[in-house]
């Protein structure tokens, strides 16, 4: 036994109880706050944060957008309608229009035979003059964008005239720069097309009126300025709308209305919810029973149907943008969602473990309210909260696409969707934009809304 | 459950009578006058109209009349179809809303499943993203622009092809549901693909899975009875909320594809003031949602034990 | 063993679970087919129960049945023809009904029912053909007409058109019953015979009797239909080219030509389609190009396309003329006539027209008549051009001075335009806002109001300007001439000058046309040195049709689009 090794190298000191220091490494992180953790969460959601950008991005858009494009929205320019985006902006200075009626054939007239242009074509006007077609008792006026091949297709009629003594006529339809080809043809007695037909073609320049250019100060030399001379019109980034107001600031308008519609309902109806959900779930008994009944009798309410009544109801006066019944209508409609969700959760979190135990160690009922309740529901409110703003926009869309939206002259996304709608063939650009705008905002929010559920409800976490 | 079944049904009373008195005060709030036209007419008409309408009788009267009436199943007269009654309007429109609803609905839930799982099935890959990036795409376009979108290039197709594939617009034939149907649904159809997508990923993580696979139960029979059961029971859970969307949210389809809906005639009848049609069909409407989320209820109940009927 | 991770499950392509799931999933998809199909088949079989037909979709023009399929741009509210009171139903009425005139292919009057007629002093008396027939085999009567036009008076009955045959004698007072309808100047003297004495001789009484409001009504189908004439295809009678066959309520109707009408040979269609309800352009431009309609109207955005395509575009005016209306109340500002001529002097019909509304077809307001309707040999508007302002900023603000000094005012304070909340009308306010407010700093106030609370705000008074159409009734002038007299229920203003109720007055009871005229010559006057109005536009449209259908006809009055006299050309 003495010739064991290890025992004759003990040494007394080999006898003593270790120290407690012991080299482990130290396994704990600094504690962290439930936001920060949610935060930290949020952040390494690629998808939520992006959006997140976004929807810091169409803030910035809506309320510091018109501070750097300081465009009126509700000017309108005559000269620039419909104009899509990156269009040509040079214009011919001309003298203010005058009627061209009773005409006076000395004003540019070349004379000539058969069908001639008297002055040069125009968007402000083009000036068609002709000689008697034999056998006529009357003219009818075409326009064509084409070159004309055929009698029977003249292109677009733009007057009758049933008598042979007017022969000339002047067009101002919605007149572009490019060429168009212009024909006159015969009428017999009874107002049919003999077949006799004469055209032209006519390369339409834009031009605008000196008062304009002084309007719009669009020269820097107004006073200088002689018909002739060239100038540029102002510069619409995303093009212009059906009365020629910019696009780009009608937009940040539109957003103001429509953001507002989204945002404000939503934080009312969602704050309404939680009153009444918490009240309700707090006093409990007979009066949350008859309280969550009424609440039933409104969610059974058919929304839409009930969205478009409160309109009509509400009414909305002159000069009202109708904003306001709108917001009023989705808030009535909306918050026994919210109120249902959060008595929900105030009577689940009454019953749990930790409640019980922090009861037991004998916490107060404001800190149960203060520490439990509140961040154990704020969870979920701001999740309904963020998905609760896409379905307001939509629903303002949609109220704004049936005509029950907001009043004109007031411009919201959806008002501007229902208008490029009408144009969506020739003007893409007017139902593109506000159209993209909310697709992106809608988009934003879901997205946001997901990652904001994931990062604040470990319970509720997608398995992404 | 029987019991439970009375007591949702007499519920379901309480709310339509509810709803019927929130029209009826909205109604009698509105301004406006019901029984103007483009010409302007004398007083003695006038009177005559308004004593055919029961409106010289003192609004509580009224009230009390239309609840009678109700009661009998009798919504009244028409103002701007001055010889048709409403349950005549609704026994013809309802119908077609509720056929273009039903259909979508189906195509939402059962597309929404499909997709569903396959993008749960190939996550991250490349049939994933596709779905997905058609599911942001129904979620985020408004169903009007969707609407008329979908028309035009439908056209357009129809001309290329020089022959028609669908019908345009209009009602009457199968070949008319399709588009509308669709167009309807797809909103639905890509939120319940989003539910169906999460809901199938955690089951396929879950323990039950596992001890299937551990048992040594064949793929196919892990998977339909057990991954695609169990991943359904909240896509059925929204189905509630959803016909309740897609019925009543039908107009603007019902507009752009020139269907003779409810809905359209609801738009219509708000916008001509037809106080009959507007009362007829809001609370036709209210009982036919809260009835259909009863019966949804019902359904859940019966397909997913867990949940007790009380 | 390898250990798996659960979570990779998908992410092993060659797994047997996905590839499992995969065949479940494909089969689930094709039974979801299947339901789907069937559940659509089973739908479509029990809409066919509850509706009388389907609205069966066909190709534009039917050659083989000689049938054509056109649209309807509203569901008629109704098809009796003593209550109906807008365009669609009295399109379809002209179709499937006939008074005792009517209009022919060019707009003139031609007998219906009536075989003759004749005025003499205040008695015209018509002479009924013997062969008109309704559809159950009935000859159509004289008595008739007494029951429908006496049915119509009946202050019981409601009907807003009423007015129309207020001309005979004692109408207005049964109307407004003062006494009882059989006092009414209507008698049907024998089966043939139909004697109206009229309260008054006036020179436009036949051009009345044309409309849909006098047709004729079988007293004893309309008893046993207990109140719903008119309300379905099996609950009227016909005597028309055309009888309905099928109506399905805000979907389709069909037409089928009438044997029992004693001109069938003149009616070369078996058949019309009206297969469609609806007046959005888009979907009507898409059907028209899918060969689905006949005839489609032209948004602006359509003409680039129709021109590629090299249709023939037609045009036609729809007749009604549409002005923004002043409040002329005492109390109100718009009761200054400096006012209203500082802002007729900005006010562009011509702008607005052309360059805001752009609408083909359209034409810039000058009158409250329209161009189309008749004088006494030419058009009015040709015998009496209309009077017109000029646009002229420097004159229009001296009068805005003149309209503030006399009101003694600094400042004018905002004005209410009243309008409707159809697109023309909101692209229209927000135009007259920007223009008022550029060139004379007015500032207007737009209030959008759906049809009946803007007819309520009109009759109450409550606007400064209002939006507003008027549509014709009868192919005369009064049609128009006498909506600004003072004591005209539709003369919303309120506007009250004897100069030219004494006009109208003229108008309405003198019997020699060259008169009548020049007494609208001065109302126009009146209107036009007195600013009652502002004119804006006349509504028309610019149409295509199908190349294989001719003698379509577009009338002002009556059938809006006719087809009547329409065949099929099967050769092209």
């Amino acid at each position: 036994m003495e010739n064991n090794p290890v025992i004759r190298r003990l040494r007394p000191a080999d006898l003593e109880p270790l120290s407690s220091q012991s080299a482990a490494p130290l396994l704990v992180r600094p504690s962290r706050s439930y936001w920060q953790d949610a935060w930290g969460r949020l952040k390494s959601n690629k998808r939520a944060l992006v959006s997140l950008y976004l929807i810091i991005g169409l803030l910035l858009f809506t309320f510091a957008g018109p501070l750097v494009w300081r465009v009126d929205p509700a000017l309108q320019d005559i000269d620039q309608i419909s104009v899509p985006p990156g269009a040509d902006r040079g214009a011919m200075v001309v003298d203010p229009f005058v009627a061209w009626d009773n005409v006076s054939l000395d004003d540019g007239y070349q004379g000539g035979t058969g069908l001639s242009l008297a002055g040069d074509p125009t968007t402000q006007s083009v000036r068609l003059h002709w000689d008697a077609i034999p056998g006529a008792s009357g003219y009818r006026v075409y326009r064509n964008n084409y070159p004309t091949q055929d009698a029977d297709a003249l292109g677009l009629p733009l007057l009758q005239i049933n008598n042979t003594q007017q022969m000339y006529y002047e067009d101002r339809l919605d007149l572009r720069a490019q060429t168009y080809y212009y024909s006159v043809a015969a009428l017999d007695e009874s107002g049919q097309l003999t077949g006799d037909y004469e055209s032209l073609q006519a390369d339409v320049v834009r031009v605008i009126t000196v008062n304009e250019v002084r309007a719009r100060d669009l020269s820097d030399n107004p006073d200088a300025l002689q018909p002739g001379d060239q100038v540029r019109l102002s510069w619409h980034p995303l093009g212009t709308d059906y009365l020629g107001r910019d696009m780009l600031a009608r937009l940040m308008a539109g957003a103001r209305v429509s953001l507002f519609i989204g945002l404000l309902a939503p934080l009312f109806f969602v704050a309404f919810g939680v009153l009444y959900g918490a009240t309700s779930g707090f006093v409990g008994g007979r009066f949350d029973s008859v309280m969550m009944r009424f609440a039933d009798f409104v969610v059974a309410l058919p929304f839409l149907l009930f969205m478009i009544l409160f309109q009509v109801v509400f009414g909305i006066g002159p000069g009202e943008s109708g904003i306001v019944p709108m917001l009023i209508a989705l808030i009535i409609l909306s918050w026994p969602a919210t109120a249902r969700l959060v008595r929900g959760q105030i009577l689940q979190i009454r019953e749990e473990a930790y409640v019980s135990a922090a009861r037991l160690l004998g916490a107060s009922q404001n800190y149960l309210i203060l520490r439990h309740m509140i961040p154990n529901t704020l969870g979920v409110i701001l999740v309904t909260l963020t998905f609760a703003v896409p379905a307001a926009i939509f629903t303002e869309a949609f109220l704004s696409f049936i005509g029950m939206g907001v009043a004109p002259p007031t411009a919201s996304w959806g008002s501007m969707c229902n208008e490029g709608l009408k144009t969506m063939l020739t003007h893409p650009h007017e139902l593109i934009f506000p159209a993209a705008m909310i697709s992106i905002t809608v988009l934003a929010f879901n997205l946001l809304g997901d990652g904001l559920r994931d990062a604040l409800d470990a319970k509720m976490r997608n398995t992404e | 459950m029987w019991w439970y079944t009375l007591k949702r049904l007499f519920q379901g009373v309480i709310t339509v009578w509810f709803i019927a008195t929130a029209t009826f005060i909205g109604m009698h709030n509105v301004p406006g006058d019901p029984l103007s036209g483009d010409r302007a007419t004398n007083a003695t008409i006038r009177a005559n109209l308004e004593a055919r309408y029961g409106l010289d009788r003192p609004v509580t009267e009224q009230y009390f009349i239309y609840m009678r009436n109700m009661l009998r199943g009798d919504f009244g007269i028409s103002y701007t179809q001055q010889n048709r009654e409403v349950n005549d309007i609704i026994r013809e429109h309802f119908p077609v809303s509720a056929t273009l609803g039903i259909l979508a609905v189906l195509f939402a839930a059962m597309g929404g499943i499909l997709f569903g799982a396959l993008t749960a099935l190939f996550r991250n890959r490349l049939p994933d993203y596709i779905i997905m990036f058609l599911v942001i795409l129904g979620i985020s376009v408004p169903s009007f622009v969707f609407a008329a979108l979908s028309q035009l290039s439908l056209v357009n197709m129809n001309n290329v092809l020089g022959f028609s594939i669908l019908p345009v617009a209009g009602w009457g034939t199968v070949s008319h549901m399709l588009l509308p149907a669709l167009v309807l649904g797809l909103g639905t159809m890509a939120y319940m693909t989003r539910l169906m997508r999460s809901s199938m990923l955690e089951v396929m993580s879950s323990d039950y899975i596992r001890t299937a696979r551990a048992k040594g139960l064949s793929p196919t029979r892990i998977f339909s009875r057990h991954q695609l059961r169990n991943a359904v029971l909240p896509v059925i859970t929204v189905l509630g909320p959803a016909i309740a969307a897609i019925t009543t949210g039908g107009f603007v389809v019902e507009l752009v594809f020139a269907i003779p809906g409810l809905g359209r005639y609801f738009v219509q009848a708000v916008q001509q003031l037809d106080y009959t049609v507007i009362m007829g069909t809001t609370v036709f409407y209210g009982a036919f949602l809260v009835f259909m989320v009863i019966l949804v209820d019902l359904v859940y109940g019966w397909i997913d034990p867990r949940v007790r009927l009380q | 063993m390898k250990q798996e991770d659960p979570k990779d499950f998908a992410q092993a392509p060659g797994d047997r679970l996905t590839r499992a799931a995969g065949k479940q999933l494909a089969i689930y998809a094709l039974a979801a087919v299947a339901v789907l199909v069937a559940v659509m088949f089973v739908l479509n079989a029990l809409a066919g129960l509850t509706s009388s037909a389907a609205g069966m979709s066909r190709m534009a023009v039917d050659v083989e049945n000689n049938i054509i399929t056109t649209y309807l741009r509203d569901e008629p509210p109704q098809m009796n023809s003593m209550l109906a009171s807008d365009a669609v139903s009295g399109m379809v009425l002209a179709h499937v009904m006939e008074g005792l005139l009517r209009y022919g292919p060019d707009d003139e009057l031609v007998g219906g029912v009536a075989e003759r007629w004749q005025q003499e002093g205040n008695t015209v008396t018509f002479w009924l053909r013997d062969d008109a027939r309704w559809s159950n085999g009935e000859p159509v009567t004289a008595h008739d007409f007494e029951f429908a036009w006496k049915n119509v008076l009946d202050p019981a009955v409601g009907s807003q058109y009423a007015f129309i045959l207020y001309p005979i004698l004692n109408a207005e007072q049964a109307n407004n019953g003062e006494v009882p309808v059989s006092e009414v100047g209507v008698d049907a003297v024998d089966d043939r015979t139909l004697v109206v004495t009229l309260q008054t001789p006036i020179a436009y009484f036949e051009r009345m009797v044309a409309y849909h409001t006098y047709l004729p009504v079988n007293e004893e189908f309309h008893r046993q239909t207990n109140g719903r004439y008119g309300a379905d295809a099996d609950e009227m009678l016909y005597n028309g080219p055309f009888m309905m066959t099928s109506w399905v309520h805000g979907a389709s109707m069909q037409l089928e030509k009438n044997p029992y009408y004693w001109d069938a040979e003149r009616i070369r269609l078996d058949g019309i389609n009206y297969a469609h309800m609806t007046s959005d352009a888009s979907t009507l431009l898409n059907l028209f190009k899918d060969d689905q309609i006949v005839i489609a109207d032209l948004g602006a955005e359509m003409l680039e396309e129709a021109m590629l395509q090299g249709w023939t575009l037609n045009q036609f005016m729809e007749g009604t003329v549409f002005y923004t209306d002043f409040n002329h109340r005492p109390e109100r500002l718009t009761s200054n006539l400096n006012l209203r001529k500082a802002m007729a002097l900005v006010h562009d019909a011509g702008e607005l027209v052309n360059r805001v509304i752009k609408l083909p077809g359209y034409l810039p307001g000058k009158s409250l008549f329209p161009v189309w309707l008749p004088g006494a040999e030419e058009t009015f508007r040709e015998e009496y051009p209309a009077q017109e302002y000029r646009r002229d900023i420097t004159k229009a603000k001296e009068y805005l001075q003149a309209a503030l000094d006399e009101l003694g005012l600094d400042r004018l304070p905002p004005l209410v335009l009243l309008t409707g909340d159809t697109p023309v009308s909101r692209i229209q306010a927000e135009y007259y806002q920007e223009v008022f407010k550029r060139n004379l700093d007015i500032d207007l106030v737009i209030d959008a109001q759906i049809f009946r609370q803007r007819l309520e705000k009109m009759t109450a008074g409550d606007f400064d300007l209002v939006a507003s159409g008027w549509g014709p009734d009868y192919n005369d002038p009064l049609t128009f001439g006498d909506l600004f007299a003072s004591w005209n229920l539709n003369n919303r203003g309120r506007y009250s000058n004897p100069a030219l109720d004494a006009q109208v007055r003229i108008a309405q009871s003198s019997l020699d046309m060259e008169e009548r005229m020049r007494a609208f010559g001065e109302i126009q006057r009146i209107i036009h040195d007195d600013v009652i109005m502002l004119p804006d536009y006349e509504r028309g449209y610019v149409y295509v049709t199908h190349p294989q259908v001719r003698g379509i006809r577009r009338h002002v009055i009556g059938a809006e689009t006719d087809f009547t006299n329409a065949w099929i050309d099967a050769g092209e």
